[in-house]
């Protein structure tokens, strides 16, 4: 197990240059020049000289090498120096947003909070749903719950998310004025009532990502419970005189979690990105939001770093889900 | 080789038809599946004859009658210029469901190529089944992003803004869907590839292109429909997307996914002018949704015998 979870680490390294690469190379195709919202009065030579010194003129495999270099080594570096107060990386030179003029992972620690907790949670609450949801209708195939299960499950993948988003906006906080439609980063929780409010902004985004997360994952669920209930290891526990919940919960359970779980960390990236529709929709001022605000404003730097980190994201889920799948399952052998 | 003409009149009008009857009367006892087809073909007729009978011109400005609510000169009203909503969904459900049918075909196209070459040929699987992984991996919104963002102005220039953006949001969709196509291909063909028939078209020295055509490629069918099918609510809900971001068609070109973001604005105002679209865009996939999972079960012979 150990060595396979090294050696899919060591075919991630090439896929990841080869994805960073494909990004740049994408990228590099953009006719915008970062100077341009610059003062029409800057001397042709200064301009020259801040082209120098943002590295716009040299050749693409140096300015990739360069972007390489900052994310891999100098960032890292930047980290370990916050986290410890040493100074490895003094002088170095980070990866600069043209649109902040400042360092781009200071502003994506910044947002990350945001994304995290509205996504997160969104995600955990999904779960939560959809799990039992999935089991009943498993249990009870064809059964009216089953039946509107399905239906609601089909209207969660029908539904884009740019659509119940707005639904919700209108009903929840403009017909009903219960909850807040835009989530307001500013609010510091420092007692109850900043507490409740927090719970109130955060309730819309979370009950829209929430709701494709369920309805992909109750499926899978279900389907991955009917597979089980028909073998013969039920038919033996039942035999053997247990109660019905001891074989649901724990006999078919156990067996049909495994896939799911693979399938919920397979989810997590999906949900980065739906995110970022979400985000625009509630002025949610997270990563996916970020990213929009970037790609309008041409700041190629923060561009190809947010979508390298999706990037990573993803291949790193892909990576968890293959090795939790091994570590689930006895019966797969990878080595 | 003297053999394929003769078999191959015999296979058509025999099993050929019978199967296709089959596959209908499965696809028939599927209620849902049978009514979002029902559901589909409406939206299509609609927004294909309705501008035929409906004849306001979609971007007609009548600006004395600006925002005008639902009643018998304009059924679902008018928005902020005096447009007439109706029009303006059709003439966005035309482009809307344009762009999710050639999208589809365009990346259903892709996959199988790409998987029908990998399973059939060895050589070249591990290259291409490494290329859909990386594609896999690849942060497709994004990137889809960028290059609507990217290559809009250029596009619009060579082939004028409407038609221009309408080519580069297909292909970026296109070129960003096939995988899921090409990985069931592949497994269909690899599967294939052991068979008898096989074994026996290749003993009587049928060469690899005939092989592909006449063999493999007709018995793969059945998944590479169903993934076609899934493919056109992807691609709508895809293109809706980005029109919803501001990064797919130029403002006075109505798509649904437009039409939801201009009205976006008048929301507090106007909020039943958001329901139109959403629903249309909605409905369709839905009804496409339901079209797929009835396929699926009508295409599999083992559920089709019950």
């Amino acid at each position: 197990m150990l060595t396979f979870t090294f050696r899919r680490l060591l075919l991630a390294i090439p896929t990841l240059v080869l994805i960073s690469l494909i990004i740049f190379l994408l990228l590099d195709l953009a006719p915008g020049d970062p100077l341009a919202d610059q003062p029409l009065s800057i001397p042709p030579e200064v301009r020259q000289k801040m082209r120098d010194a943002l590295g716009l003129d040299s050749p693409a495999y140096v300015r990739y090498l360069l972007w390489a270099k900052q994310f891999f080594w100098v960032e890292p570096l930047v980290f370990i120096d916050w986290v410890t107060g040493t100074s490895f990386s003094e002088g170095m030179q980070r990866i600069v947003s043209w649109q902040f003029r400042a360092p781009v992972f200071d502003i994506i620690i910044q947002r990350l909070p945001q994304t995290l907790w509205v996504v997160g949670l969104a995600y955990l609450v999904g779960v939560l749903i959809a799990l039992p949801i999935g089991i009943i209708s498993a249990y009870r195939q064809y059964s009216w719950f089953d039946q509107v299960g399905t239906f609601i499950s089909m209207i969660g993948f029908s539904v884009p998310p740019f659509f119940s988003g707005v639904l919700m906006i209108v009903f929840f906080a403009i017909m009903l004025p219960w909850f807040p439609s835009i989530y307001d980063t500013t609010l510091v929780v420092d007692d109850f009532e900043s507490f409740g409010q927090q719970i109130r902004q955060m309730t819309l985004p979370v009950m829209v990502l929430a709701l494709q997360t369920t309805a992909q994952l109750s499926r899978f669920m279900r389907a991955s419970m009917l597979d089980n209930l028909n073998h013969d290891y039920v038919r033996t526990a039942r035999a053997k005189g247990m109660t019905e919940k001891v074989v649901l919960l724990v006999h078919v359970l156990r067996n049909s979690m495994i896939p799911v779980v693979t399938v919920i960390a397979l989810g997590i990236p999906s949900i980065f990105g739906g995110a970022i529709i979400t985000e625009q929709i509630f002025k949610v001022n997270g990563l996916g939001q970020l990213l929009i605000t970037a790609i309008y404003a041409n700041d190629l730097p923060m561009v190809q770093t947010l979508a390298f980190i999706f990037a990573v994201l993803i291949v790193l889920c892909n990576l968890i889900a293959d090795v939790l799948y091994g570590l689930l399952d006895p019966r797969i052998r990878y080595d | 080789m003297t053999d394929a003409p003769m078999l191959e009149p015999a296979k058509a009008d025999t099993s050929g038809r019978s199967q296709w009857w089959d596959v209908w009367d499965q696809f028939k006892t599927h209620k849902g599946a049978l009514f979002g087809a029902a559901v589909f073909l409406f939206i299509v007729l609609a927004v294909t004859i309705g501008p035929l009978l409906w004849t306001i011109e979609p971007t007609f400005i009548d600006i004395r009658a600006r925002n005008s609510g639902p009643g018998l000169a304009h059924p679902f009203g008018t928005d902020q210029l005096g447009r007439d909503i109706l029009a303006r969904m059709m003439a966005g459900g035309q482009v809307s469901i344009a762009v999710g049918l050639t999208a589809m075909l365009i990346s259903v196209l892709l996959g199988t190529l790409i998987g029908v070459v990998a399973g059939f040929f060895r050589r070249l699987d591990g290259v291409l089944m490494g290329l859909t992984d990386l594609f896999l991996a690849l942060p497709l919104l994004p990137l889809l992003l960028v290059m609507v963002m990217l290559f809009r102005e250029t596009l619009s220039r060579s082939f004028g803004p409407e038609m221009g953006t309408f080519i580069l949001i297909v292909s970026a969709i296109g070129v960003t869907s096939w995988m899921q196509t090409a990985r069931i291909v592949r497994g269909e063909v690899l599967a294939l590839k052991e068979r008898e028939f096989v074994l026996a078209a290749r003993s009587i020295g049928t060469p690899s292109r005939r092989m592909i055509l006449r063999h493999i490629l007709p018995n793969v069918l059945s998944p590479i429909m169903v993934s076609a099918t899934l493919g056109i609510a992807t691609a709508i809900i895809t293109e809706s997307a980005l029109s919803f971001l501001g990064l797919g068609f130029p403002p006075d070109f109505p798509t649904w996914g437009r039409l939801l973001f201009d009205a976006i604005d008048y929301l507090q105002q106007y909020p039943e002018r958001v329901f139109w679209p959403g629903l249309a865009i909605s409905l369709t996939v839905l009804s496409v949704n339901y079209i797929g999972d009835g396929l699926r079960d009508a295409l599999d012979p083992r559920i089709r015998g019950r």
